[in-house]
């Protein structure tokens, strides 16, 4: 039986508790790859995975990389400026010029929601989606969920805050979904302007003030609030956010004694999170790195395999 | 020499005089002679064109108040050629054409170059509405009364809204005296930016930008204020929420000189119809709720939405096939505005003379077009109408240039058979 029926990953949206169960056991064993001193297999050896980023990201391009080469598999990265006025028609065209090389898998980020499924349907590979607009990254979400089944030994029924700019937040609408497949508690938290419309019907409880959204929280989520939404447009400044939303250790007292602080990253110190608490005993930010290199192994050989059952041991 | 034609045993349709009748109608010299259950006793004369019309329906053809075309200057998309045959195929006898073209129609000369194109060209009437701002830019008056002269009918500022009040209420102040209406689409620049569909629940999942409500309503309120003020003709273009409705009927009850439309999408379609971002949905004004949708059919069968356009908007692949925020607006709408709209005649949720009523005759009104009636004297401007028709809206038939149609495999229950335009027959199923 095939336990992920899929050729891409362009959400999590569609996944069931087996399919997301089956990707993180996976990256559990990829995790035991990445900690030998051997790190290479030959798992995806011959085959080609194409990083085609349209917005700029070190980080999470530098994790799929990674992933890829520790698979065997010839990575290539083509980093695509943003500032073209057209930007579809770059997405298009250069999907068909890429497709016409036969990479095995493209690995996705654009700044419109809705581009890797767009893209899926013109090419003939795999897609994998590194973050859509404000849509789903779903790489992101199963990186927090192995973090979190690692530190806890399972998702349901453990209570998880995600604090912050959920609005923008293609990490905050695939963790909610994710969490809620796997049976969690999901709450958010924050100003009333940053949080999208509906937010009640989606699956998470709305708490307005940290001392609410943490009470007995297992895991304290952190979310990025982009500069240019600081200062007036959606909160009056940073000094405010901060008060009221930014984690700091007396706030975090509301959660239980033992909850994971995380942050998907790149963190804005002092903004929405203080840095005794980020670099603290309950920070798991930095496992929540390693697990995103073990997470993107585990799709990528998932879905290759899957198309390519030859190459299976 | 007389040329005389008798279309036979048909039922009428007038909304122009209520009448819903069995009859024959008498054509000479490409205007209707008599119509109705009296003409048949008039005996044709002789060498007339019999045509024998058992079990179809005869309306005024319709008058399509919104339809973009893309001559001059987005040709590929769509000429007042091709748009002329569309409309032909869909019972379409007369439309509007939006300003918006490259240049825009804010000038005489680009007001006859559209009548002279048409007259050469097109088999179906059209009437040029004209910029009501230069460049549509919303900043400087056109010369309204100029080109009233030169034929536009009406004025407007196409896919952009107004923003500044002072200049709109200026435009409506010195329209008044040209007897020009002025048709608006109203979008609040700062609750609307961004927003690329229907703000709720599906935006947020999708990652869109929403577009609330307000957005539209806010602008129409001011805009109905700014008409009864100045005493202005105003035409709510496109409204999509049951709010926007209720403002123009209490605007209405002001005294005010105001009117509205609907597109045949917002009545036919919403917002769950985007699913996972396919494009051809992507409207301005978004398509709405499911509870919105049916509220403006309601709207539409109490009479308080006065027309139903097309909003007929050919785009092509390398505007429609990028990322759903990143695409451009606009459906075709011509060859499907009548079959769709008599999905809510069969559905019983309007009546069939309301529906025709709002598909021709009330926008003739509203415009100040000699169209939209059958009675004697009327253009012979004539749809006959297969109520019961069964078909399927396949992507291979569209007259269209452009293919982005939001009816694509959409099953339909009756369509236009024939169409005729001046007496002539321009269109003929199959």
């Amino acid at each position: 039986m095939d336990l992920f029926p899929h050729r891409h990953l362009l959400g999590i949206k569609g996944l069931t508790e087996q399919e997301i169960t089956h990707l993180l056991d996976r990256a559990d064993e990829a995790v035991k790859i990445s900690r030998q001193r051997e790190k290479k297999t030959a798992t995806l050896r011959g085959l080609t995975q194409i990083n085609l980023f349209f917005e700029a990201s070190t980080r999470t391009q530098a994790s799929f990389e990674l992933a890829g080469k520790r698979l065997g598999a010839d990575v290539m990265n083509m980093s695509v400026g943003n500032s073209s006025v057209k930007k579809g028609e770059t997405l298009i065209d250069t999907a068909m010029t890429l497709n016409a090389m036969h990479p095995d898998v493209l690995v996705v980020r654009h700044s419109s929601a809705g581009a890797a499924a767009l893209l899926s349907q013109k090419v003939s590979c795999s897609v994998v989606n590194a973050g859509d607009g404000q849509h789903e990254h779903p790489t992101q979400a199963l990186l927090d969920a192995l973090t979190i089944r690692r530190a806890r030994g399972k998702l349901s029924r453990i209570i998880v805050a995600i604090c912050g700019d959920v609005l923008h937040s293609r990490v905050a609408r695939s963790n909610i979904l994710l969490l809620n497949a796997m049976g969690a508690r999901v709450r958010v938290v924050a100003p009333a302007t940053l949080l999208p419309s509906g937010i009640a019907q989606m699956g998470a409880e709305v708490c307005h003030s940290m001392k609410e959204g943490l009470k007995d929280a297992d895991v304290v989520m952190m979310l990025r609030l982009q500069r240019e939404r600081m200062s007036g447009a959606f909160v009056p400044s940073v000094r405010e956010y901060f008060h009221y939303y930014g984690l700091d250790a007396e706030k975090l007292k509301a959660a239980r004694d033992d909850a994971l602080v995380m942050h998907p990253g790149p963190m804005n110190r002092g903004v929405e999170i203080a840095s005794d608490i980020a670099d603290g005993p309950q920070s798991v930010i930095e496992q929540q790195v390693e697990m995103g290199v073990a997470v993107r192994m585990a799709v990528m050989e998932t879905l290759l395999l899957s198309r390519n059952p030859e190459l299976r041991a | 020499m007389t040329r005389t034609t008798v279309l036979r045993n048909l039922r009428i349709l007038d909304p122009s005089r209520d009448l819903d009748e069995a009859g024959a109608i008498v054509i000479e010299n490409g205007r209707i002679a008599a119509a109705g259950a009296g003409a048949l006793n008039q005996g044709a004369p002789e060498g007339a064109d019999i045509v024998d019309c058992t079990g179809l329906v005869a309306a005024p053809g319709l008058v399509d108040a919104r339809v973009f075309v893309g001559e001059p200057g987005a040709e590929h998309r769509e000429t007042i050629e091709s748009a002329s045959r569309a409309a032909a195929a869909g019972g379409v006898t007369t439309f509007i054409m939006m300003p918006d073209t490259a240049p825009a129609i804010d000038d005489i000369a680009l007001v006859e170059f559209v009548l002279k194109t048409a007259r050469d060209k097109a088999i179906v009437n059209i009437h040029p509405a004209a910029a009501l701002t230069r460049g549509l830019a919303g900043e400087e008056m056109t010369e309204f009364g100029l080109l009233k002269a030169a034929g536009a009918v009406a004025f407007t500022n196409g896919r952009k809204a107004i923003h500044n009040a002072q200049l709109l209420r200026r435009a409506m102040t010195y329209a008044r005296e040209f007897d020009g209406v002025i048709a608006l689409e109203t979008r609040d620049r700062h609750l609307g930016a961004g927003g690329v569909m229907n703000e709720g629940l599906l935006a947020s999942w999708l990652g869109l930008s929403g577009t609330p409500r307000e957005a539209e309503l806010i602008p129409l309120e001011r805009d109905l204020r700014l008409a009864g003020l100045t005493g202005a003709a105003y035409h709510a273009a496109q409204i999509s929420v049951p709010e926007s409705a209720e403002a123009v009927r209490i605007a209405r009850a002001r005294g005010a000189n105001v009117t509205c439309g609907i597109s045949i999408n917002h009545l036919s379609l919403n917002e769950n119809d985007i699913g996972e971002y396919r494009t051809f949905f992507k409207l301005s004004p978004p398509l709405r709720g499911e509870d919105d949708r049916k509220a403006m059919v309601d709207a539409l069968a109490r009479g308080e939405i006065d027309i139903i356009v097309s909003s007929h908007d050919p785009q092509d692949v390398d505007t429609k096939r990028l990322p759903f925020a990143d695409a451009a607006d606009g459906a075709i709408g011509l060859e499907s505005l009548l079959a769709a709209a008599l999905r809510l005649y069969h559905s019983g949720e309007v009546p069939l003379m309301r529906l025709i009523n709002a598909l021709s005759t009330r926008p003739a009104t509203i415009f100040g077009l000699d169209a939209g009636r059958l009675c004697p004297g009327a253009p012979a401007d004539i749809v006959l109408i297969d109520l019961e028709e069964p078909w399927l809206a396949t992507k291979d038939t569209i007259l269209s240039r452009s293919k982005n149609t939001p009816f694509e495999d959409a099953r339909f229950t009756g369509r236009a058979v024939h169409t005729y335009v001046g007496g002539k027959r321009v269109y003929a199923l199959g």
